[in-house]
Parts: structure tokens; C-alpha cells; sequence
């Protein structure tokens, strides 16, 4: 019979746990989970990314909803356990939810250490732990003022960064000498303290908090000194405790966390505890690589093999600020037994130093240049008599043996056990020879299957290098591309980088990303425009100069220099009134060519430049508007004659495709979409080679996307069936926002979904319904300033030097 | 060499890093006006298959075809990179502001 385990907490342990134990024995427990945290479980590790704006809460997820149901998994979210009993053997929520349990995980985790000094309750005080208190900092972060972090440790510092990034005036307050000091010593910790400065980040060392002030919120802090520094946020980032109340109050054995054994048991036969709330031989842990180390325990024992058995080892610490680079590893205090070999260079900031007992490495500490870390981890973690290469050992491993080897020949000299993923413990070996029987040839797929680089990410470039050595010229690292020569940045930087900083211009976003040329090119210009279109619908004013021609002028641009003109037919129906109105203008201009496009509306072709206003201008009295024929933006709404017509017709697919055209015209994508709308599954209208398409069906709209017919041909994938028109609407809106937020300037709907997945796309529009709707309004909002058709204002007299020439020099005034 | 300058408006009428044409006896010419207020003439047709280049996209002091994507420098009127052609380059006098073309004499002189 299938035993019932419940789980109290949705972090990282546990997560891990459950991987472990589907994989050992699966189906040999019915699983139940609470979490307080209303979110399913994501890269802890990773927030300061998503706080600094290089990684969004979507790109951090470790299981997404899909994976619960996979497994079968109930997740509570939202739900705090606020009782355990043990006799009865159920655990309640804070919702009042009663579970009963055969095997009971406790991993509730740490919370963050509050300093109990008057205001610590002020609104704008926050601390640093989940993603809720990085939403807290954004929201803050808007206002471009003054914060402080109290605490110079690992989380303070990458809080400051990330609030530095986003813009406000940052002071960290740390009550020791140096920073870091738990990890780094003095001389580093001043090396950092000089990187973090030089961020514009003020640094006050020793400074002790007296007191927070601020009556409604908070204002400010007083030092011990007397000392008063005005603030609208303070950021508490000062330790953690184990998350242990809970066990104890159940009567578990605590200490300073709950106490197992090496087998994660606690002292009750059917509570196991893994993770930052657990102490195991009198150690608590603050990082993952432990952690991960008691899940694999954990789920050894839930699956009958009593076996495993947790072993300590020490992990070592980095800090996730983009340009700072550290390394600390063991113990590094100074001592009568002990020696060390320092090495500075002042000029290159860089300092290490290897602390020494008995002629083996205790400690490593790197500053400024720590490719030798993986080395010095594996010298320590096997005991390594260093004696004969005491010398040369500071100058790291390619030093040893004579000429020094490139970083790529180090990599090689590792043995296979020589530990790569800090976080994930894995070493060489596993990562190799996973590439070889796998096939890998990319960075995800490595990940995927060795979950190395898939935590902190630290290890990212020791991996592809592994990865080039394996693989040879086959693999060719996931260098980014850049968006043109005038820059080193991608495409998805780039976007990243104006929302993190909130760049509103095109010169913003060349002044503060380092563009190479003064003023872009014709590859970089367009994208950026958009990119900002996009991003800030009500603040940035489009370039123009940075469009291409036909979105300059709103007509298409032909090989003889002549323009072509196509206006909306609402879905491809017209009617009479509209049909003589394109006859007149056809006779009245001399217009050569007339043509039904592949689009179901009418080009005119081969009219002058200096005509269009007047073409338009007469259009525009019989009711027509662009087409944007030549929009990176929506083109049009095909649709078949539907049940209005048709013998086989379901539903109104004329009437929604006209509904959709008309909710959707003048938006901006990254490149043009074209969409369509079928009565029935014959798809008269070819909605199934669309960037999005509907079927229509007796029991609803089948939404299709990501189809093609032009360069690649490419059929729709299915992205789900709703049953109402307003559902079919909610939905196309909600996916075409997402492109349009996501995707690469030219980048197709097909491209892009290629790219981050199609079952990433159906999670985040059919199954996360707060997040289609945020997608949909956000859509909605920016329509507001992009459905103003181009064709009138230009009849109104807009961009009028567009269409006359600036001068007109005749035979007379020539040849005066 | 024989110019005849020819006054064809103001600074302002051109867009920053935008064009205008001027319609004349010896053809279209396209007048640039750079992001730093800098003004080029060259012929307005590609060397390449004959685009307007007065429609392009203007960046540094280049302009960039809008049908095959030819850059041309406003300065020397080469096709710059990996293409080759050649435009013809027409002075330009800008007397605060004051905008004026020297044509060639013989052409309009042929013209007429
Ligand atoms: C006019 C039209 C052909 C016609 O006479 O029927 C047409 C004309 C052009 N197409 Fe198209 N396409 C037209 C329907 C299509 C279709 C059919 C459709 O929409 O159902 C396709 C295949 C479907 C698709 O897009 O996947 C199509 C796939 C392309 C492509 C390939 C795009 C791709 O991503 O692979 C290009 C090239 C490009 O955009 O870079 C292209 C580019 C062009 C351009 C804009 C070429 C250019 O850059 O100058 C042509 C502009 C002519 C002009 O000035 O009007 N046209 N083009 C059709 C206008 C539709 C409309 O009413 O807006
Ligand atoms: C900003 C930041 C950066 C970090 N950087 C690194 C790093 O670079 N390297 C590294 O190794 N580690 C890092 N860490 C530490 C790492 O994230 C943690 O060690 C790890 O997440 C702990 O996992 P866990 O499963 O024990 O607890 P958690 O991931 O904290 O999960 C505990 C969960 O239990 C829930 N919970 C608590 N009480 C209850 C209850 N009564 N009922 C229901 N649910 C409850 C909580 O809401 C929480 O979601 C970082 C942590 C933070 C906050
Ligand atoms: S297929 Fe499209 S792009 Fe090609 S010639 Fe015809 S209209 Fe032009
Ligand atoms: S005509 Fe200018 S690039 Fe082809």
C-alpha cells in the first residue's frame, strides 16, 4: 500500500529529496507538501539575480506547477504548518488543513536574524530571504533613494548590489572591521570592500545600530556613535537561526536546529528533518551543497535503504556580484601550528593565500583570480602532503610541473574526481563521462542530466570547459552573439539590462551598456527602438530615424523607390462602399497595379512617395486605416465564412478574427504576426501555419502557435482549448504579450518558442492564469498609445517633410 | 573647380539622422544631416541596384540602403565593408544654418 509522506516546507532540500526519491522508488509514497511561501520551489540562490534584474523569477524555477501533477505531488501553497501531533500523527495549517502522515520531512528551513534594536518593526524595514522581500526591494527601488543594508556577509552585499543596480543610493553597515570576515580576512576582505566602493556603495565598518527611526515608516538609523543616516528602506541582512520552533513545540529534540542523526532521522522514528532547520553532529549549514548532501541521505532512508549516511564537508563560499570574484574555503585563522603562503598583486587586485597544518591545506582564500579554487578544494578535501610543491604551490596548479599551462590544460589536469559543482557535488568525472554516453552537446543538456552550473551557476565556465574538452570543436560554448558590432551584448542582455536599469532612450541605453559607436547602426537602431516601444509604452517617444523605411512612412517600400499602399479589410471582408472607394483612388492616382494578397486585403501598388498623404487622405474618408503591411507588428486576421455561412462551420470565426484585428491592430512585435482564425478543422483559412491560429470546434477554440509558411515551413503546435471567445481572446493577447516582452528584435514566434520551450509557454498562458492576465493588461495598457492609425496623422500633417523633397532645383534657378 | 551654389533651405528641415532630397536637373540628391549637425549630399541611388538612399537608415556618418543594406559613407560615397560601388558626393556649404549645393556647371549647362 502507497505510504503517506507529507512534507513541511517547499525549499531547496526538500526538493532535491523528492528528485532522489522518485527516482529511487517511485510511487512508493503518496506525497502531500505545505508550504508557507505560496510559490511552488525555486533557486533560492539565484534571487540576487533576479534582484539585480539579470534573471527573472521565471528563469530560477526548479519545478514549475506541471511537475507537481507529473508527480502526482499535492502542494499546498500559501499553507503554514502551525501544529505537528506526533500521536495522532497529522500536521494543520495555518488554513486549518489537517494531513495525516506515515513519514513526516521537516525542512522549514532558517529565518533571518532580526537585531532587536527600537523600530526594527517600521514599515520599510525588511530582511533578505525569499522572493517576496526582493518584490519589497523593487517596489522600494523605484524610488531611487537612499537604502542601508545592515550586514557586510554574503547576503548584505549581493542586496546592496542588487539595489545599487536598481539605482538607489546604497550604504552598507557592517559591525566588524572588514567585511566578510567569516569567510575572507582582512587583507581580502579590504580588496572587496574597495570593489563594493567602487560600485558607489558606501561602506561603514564598525558601525553598530543603535536604534531605527522613522514614526509611519522608516527614516533613517542611528549609530552608536550618534551618527544619523537617512533611509526609506533598511535591508536586514545579519544571520540566519534554523527554523526550528515548529519541532520543538512538537517536543522533538532541539538544539540550535533540530537534531538528527547521520541517517536524518530526528528523535522521532517517523520525522526525518534535511536542510538548514536540521543539526547533524552539532553542525547547522547555511549553504546548499550540505543541504543537497542530507537530501540524498534523506531519500536513501525514505526508500528503505538505511545505508547512507551523512558525512560533514566543508563548501566552499562565493559571492554572486558580477565582477567581483572570491573564493574561501575551510579554516583560515591564524595559528602557533599553522603556516601560510600569501600572494599579492596590488596592480591586478589580486590576493591569495593558502593557510597550511601539518604540509596540508586547511584553508584557501582567493581574491581577484580564483581559477585555482577547484584545485586547492581537492587538495584539502584528500589530505594532499603539499611538501614538495610548497614553492609553487601559491601560483596554483598550471605551475606545477614547470611551464605554466593554459586554463583549458588545467582543467585537463584535474583528476576525475577533482570536485566541479560546488553546490550540487559533482565532480569530473560524472560531468565527462555523462557528455559521452548521453550526447550532450550543450550547456542545458548538461545541466539537465549532471546538474552541474544548474545551482549558483558559479561553475559555469570550469564546466564548458570540461565541455570543450570532451566534445572538441563539436561544442562551441554558449558565447552570445552579439546584437550587432557595436556592441559585445546579446539581444536577451540587452532587453534584460533596460528594464533592470530602467533605460528610457536610445542614447540612455548606449551610454550606460557601452556602446562602441557613437550613434549604433541600422541592426542595433531598430531593435532598440522597439525594445523600448515595448518596455515603456507611456514614457518613451519612438525614434523614427532608428525605423526602417516602411515603418517611416507606413507603406512598403518597392524596387523601382515607389511605395506600396494596403489597407485594413477588418478578418478580409470588405464591401461595396469600400471596393469603390479603392476604384477611385486606383483611377484618380493612376495607380498601376491592384492585387489581392496572400493576406485577404488589396495592394495598390506602384504609387509615389509625395502621393501617399492624398492616397491615404481619400481612403480615410471611406473609413480605412492602415494595413501595416509592413509593420513588425501585427499584420492580419485571416478567417474562413464560419457558422454563419458554412454547412461545416462550428463557430463565428469571421466575427472573432474581426474581434481579434480589431483588439490588436497597431501593436508593435518583434516581428510581424500574422494570425488566423478556421471554422472547423478543414482550416479553409490556414490558421495552423499562423504565428497564431484558432480552430474552431464544437467544444470551443483549439488556440494554436509558433506555425510558419514563409523561409521555414512549419505547422502550429497546439497550445490549448478554451470554450469561450472571450477565453480565445484572453489568451492569443496574453501569448502575443509575452513575444512581445521576450523575444529577439526578427525573431518569429516559432523562433522564440524554439527557444524557451513550448511547454514554458503553456504553463505560463494556459495554466498560470495571474499570469496571463498580468500579461494581458499589460497589453491592454500599451494599446492605449499604439492603436493611433499612422495613416491619419500623417494626413493631419505629420512628418510632412517625409513626403515633399527639400528642394526643387529647376533648369532656371541652375543655371543662374 | 566651377561651382555654382545653390541654396536649397535650412539646416533644420532635415531630420537628425535623417535625409531630405533635392530634386534636380542632374538627378535626385540626398542631403544628410548627422547626429552631430554634420550635412552630406550624395546622389540618391545605391550604387548597388539603384535604392533610394535618402530613405535609409542614418548612423556614424554612413547611411545604410534600405532594399539590400548596402552601407555607404557620406563622406567619400564608397560602399563600405565588404560591398563595392561608389556614389558621387556633392559639396555642401552651410552658412549658419543656411544650406547650399554646388552642382556641377557642364551638367546643368548639358541639362539644359
Ligand atoms: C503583398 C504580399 C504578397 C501578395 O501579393 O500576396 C507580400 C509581400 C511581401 N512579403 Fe510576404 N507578402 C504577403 C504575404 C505573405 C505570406 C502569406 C500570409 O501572410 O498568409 C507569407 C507566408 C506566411 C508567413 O509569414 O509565415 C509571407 C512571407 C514573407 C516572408 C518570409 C517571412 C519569414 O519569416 O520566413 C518575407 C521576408 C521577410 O519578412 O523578411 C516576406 C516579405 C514580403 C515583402 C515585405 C518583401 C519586402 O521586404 O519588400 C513583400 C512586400 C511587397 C509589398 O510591398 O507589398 N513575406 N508573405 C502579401 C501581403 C499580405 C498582407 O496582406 O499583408
Ligand atoms: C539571497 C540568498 C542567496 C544565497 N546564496 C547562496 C549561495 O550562493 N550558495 C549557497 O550554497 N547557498 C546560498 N544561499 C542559501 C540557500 O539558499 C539555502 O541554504 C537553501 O535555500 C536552504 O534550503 P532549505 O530547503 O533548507 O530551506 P528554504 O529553501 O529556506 O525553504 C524553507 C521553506 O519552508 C517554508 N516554511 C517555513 N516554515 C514553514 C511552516 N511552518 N510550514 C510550511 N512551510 C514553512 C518557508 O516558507 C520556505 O519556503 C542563499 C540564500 C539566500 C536567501
Ligand atoms: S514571394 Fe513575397 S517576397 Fe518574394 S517576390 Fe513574392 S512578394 Fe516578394
Ligand atoms: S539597391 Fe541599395 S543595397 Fe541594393
Amino acid at each position: 500500500m502507497t505510504q503517506k509522506l507529507v512534507i513541511i516546507g517547499n525549499g531547496m532540500a526538500p526538493g532535491r529529496m523528492l528528485e532522489h526519491l522518485f527516482e529511487q522508488a517511485p510511487g512508493l509514497y503518496d506525497v502531500t507538501i505545505f508550504n508557507a511561501e505560496p510559490r511552488v520551489n525555486y533557486d533560492r540562490i539565484m534571487l540576487s539575480p533576479v534582484l539585480s534584474g539579470e534573471k527573472t523569477f521565471e528563469d530560477i524555477i526548479i519545478h514549475g506547477d506541471g511537475w507537481y501533477i507529473e508527480n502526482n505531488v499535492t502542494l499546498y501553497k500559501g499553507h503554514r504548518i502551525v501544529d505537528i501531533n506526533r500521536n495522532a500523527r497529522t500536521v494543520t495549517s495555518d488554513h486549518g488543513v489537517t494531513e495525516s502522515y506515515d513519514k513526516l520531512v521537516i525542512a522549514t528551513g532558517s529565518v533571518p536574524f532580526i537585531i532587536p534594536v527600537p523600530g526594527k518593526d517600521l514599515p520599510g524595514v525588511i530582511t533578505y530571504r525569499d522572493l517576496d522581500d526582493v518584490d519589497a526591494m523593487l517596489l522600494a527601488a523605484q524610488s531611487r533613494e537612499k537604502a542601508i543594508v545592515i550586514g557586510g556577509g554574503l547576503l548584505g552585499l549581493e542586496a546592496a548590489a542588487g539595489l545599487a543596480l536598481r539605482g538607489m543610493d546604497v550604504t552598507v553597515l557592517h559591525v566588524m572591521p572588514t567585511l566578510m570576515e567569516r569567510q575572507l580576512d582582512p587583507a581580502a576582505g579590504y580588496l572587496l570592500q574597495k570593489a563594493v566602493e567602487e560600485r558607489g556603495i558606501k561602506v561603514l565598518t564598525k558601525a553598530n545600530t543603535k536604534r531605527i527611526i522613522g514614526t509611519d515608516r522608516v527614516e533613517g538609523i542611528e549609530l552608536d556613535n550618534g551618527t544619523i543616516i537617512p533611509a526609506t528602506l533598511v535591508v536586514m541582512a545579519v544571520g540566519i537561526r534554523p527554523n526550528a520552533g515548529l519541532a520543538k513545540d512538537a517536543g522533538l529534540a532541539v538544539n540550535r536546529g533540530i537534531v538528527v542523526d547521520a541517517g536524518m532521522q530526528t528523535s522521532d522514528g517517523d520525522i526525518l528533518a534535511v536542510g538548514e532547520c536540521a543539526e547533524v553532529d552539532g553542525m547547522v549549514y547555511g549553504l546548499v551543497a550540505p543541504l543537497y548532501e542530507m537530501a540524498r541521505v534523506a531519500a536513501a532512508h525514505l526508500a528503505g535503504d538505511t545505508k547512507p549516511a551523512f558525512v560533514h564537508s566543508d563548501t566552499p563560499t562565493k559571492l554572486k556580484v558580477t565582477g567581483i570574484n572570491l573564493f574561501s574555503l575551510g579554516d583560515f585563522a591564524d595559528g602557533d601550528d599553522r603556516e601560510e603562503i600569501v600572494l599579492r598583486d596590488a596592480t591586478a587586485g589580486i590576493y591569495k593565500r593558502v593557510v597550511i597544518k601539518d604540509n596540508r591545506i586547511i584553508g584557501t582564500v582567493l581574491y581577484g583570480e580564483t581559477s585555482d579554487g577547484a584545485w586547492f578544494n581537492d587538495l584539502k578535501k584528500k589530505g594532499t602532503d603539499i611538501s614538495a610543491m610548497r614553492d609553487t604551490l601559491i601560483f596554483g596548479q598550471s605551475f606545477q610541473g614547470g611551464a605554466p599551462l593554459d586554463p583549458m590544460a588545467a582543467v585537463a589536469a584535474l583528476p576525475d574526481d577533482a570536485e566541479i559543482c560546488g553546490c550540487n557535488g559533482v565532480c569530473k568525472g560524472k560531468i565527462t563521462s555523462t557528455i559521452t554516453v548521453k550526447g550532450l552537446t550543450t550547456l542545458d543538456g548538461v545541466r539537465a542530466h549532471t546538474k552541474a552550473s544548474a545551482s549558483c551557476g558559479s561553475c559555469t565556465g570550469l564546466v564548458e570547459q570540461l565541455m570543450s574538452l570532451t566534445l572538441g570543436d563539436a561544442y562551441n560554448p554558449a558565447a552570445v552573439t552579439p546584437m550587432c558590432t557595436c556592441t559585445e551584448l546579446g539581444h536577451d542582455d540587452v532587453r534584460r539590462l533596460i528594464k533592470a536599469k530602467g533605460l528610457k532612450s536610445i542614447p540612455a541605453v548606449m551610454q550606460e551598456l557601452e556602446w562602441k559607436t557613437s550613434c549604433g547602426c541600422a541592426k542595433c537602431r531598430p531593435a532598440l527602438n522597439y525594445y523600448l516601444v515595448c518596455d515603456w509604452p507611456d514614457e518613451y517617444a519612438d525614434d523614427y530615424q532608428s525605423r526602417y523605411i516602411n515603418e517611416r512612412v507606413h507603406a512598403n517600400i518597392q524596387k523601382d523607390g515607389t511605395y506600396s499602399v494596403v489597407p485594413r479589410m477588418w478578418g478580409g471582408v470588405t464591401n461595396s462602399a469600400e471596393l469603390r472607394a479603392i476604384a477611385d483612388v486606383v483611377d484618380k492616382f493612376e495607380i498601376p497595379m491592384v492585387k489581392v494578397t496572400g493576406g485577404q486585403r488589396i495592394d495598390l501598388l506602384g504609387i509615389e512617395k509625395e502621393d501617399l498623404p492624398a492616397v491615404w487622405a481619400d481612403l480615410g474618408k471611406a473609413g480605412f486605416i492602415s494595413g501595416q503591411a509592413y509593420a513588425k507588428g501585427l499584420r492580419t486576421v485571416k478567417t474562413c465564412v464560419g457558422s454563419d455561412w458554412c454547412r461545416f462551420g462550428t463557430q463565428d470565426s469571421t466575427g472573432l478574427g474581426i474581434r481579434i484585428e480589431k483588439f490588436m491592430w497597431g501593436s508593435w512585435t518583434p516581428a510581424k504576426l500574422k494570425l488566423a482564425v478556421s471554422g472547423c478543422p478543414r482550416n479553409c483559412a490556414e490558421a495552423t501555419c499562423k504565428d497564431i491560429g484558432v480552430i474552431c470546434v464544437d467544444s470551443g477554440f483549439e488556440i494554436h502557435f509558433a506555425g510558419a509558411a514563409g523561409l521555414d515551413i512549419k505547422g502550429t503546435d497546439v497550445l490549448g482549448l478554451v470554450k469561450t471567445e472571450d477565453e480565445a481572446l484572453e489568451h492569443i493577447v496574453a501569448l502575443t504579450q509575452m513575444y512581445r516582452e521576450q523575444a529577439r528584435y526578427l525573431e518569429r514566434i516559432y523562433k522564440w518558442a524554439k527557444r524557451i520551450g513550448h511547454d514554458e509557454i503553456r504553463r505560463q498562458i494556459m495554466e498560470d492564469s495571474e499570469k496571463r492576465r498580468a500579461y494581458y493588461e499589460r497589453f491592454v495598457f500599451s494599446q492605449k498609445f499604439a492603436q493611433v492609425d499612422p495613416w491619419s496623422e500623417r494626413v493631419s500633417g505629420k512628418d510632412k517633410h517625409e513626403f515633399k523633397p527639400m528642394a526643387t532645383v529647376g533648369f532656371h534657378q541652375a543655371a543662374e | 573647380m566651377d561651382h555654382n551654389w545653390i541654396a536649397i533651405g535650412h539646416i533644420d528641415d532635415i531630420p537628425v539622422r535623417g535625409a531630405r532630397c533635392v530634386k534636380t536637373p542632374d538627378g535626385k540628391i540626398a542631403v544628410f544631416r548627422t547626429a552631430e549637425n554634420e550635412v552630406f549630399a550624395i546622389e540618391d541611388q545605391c550604387p548597388h541596384k539603384g535604392g533610394p538612399l535618402s530613405q535609409g537608415i542614418v548612423h556614424g556618418r554612413a547611411v545604410t540602403c534600405p532594399l539590400h543594406n548596402f552601407v555607404i559613407s557620406l563622406e567619400s560615397g564608397q560602399a563600405l565593408g565588404a560591398d563595392e560601388g561608389e556614389v558621387r558626393t556633392i559639396p555642401v556649404r552651410n552658412i549658419d544654418g543656411q544650406l547650399s549645393i554646388a552642382l556641377r556647371a557642364a551638367a546643368l549647362v548639358a541639362a539644359e
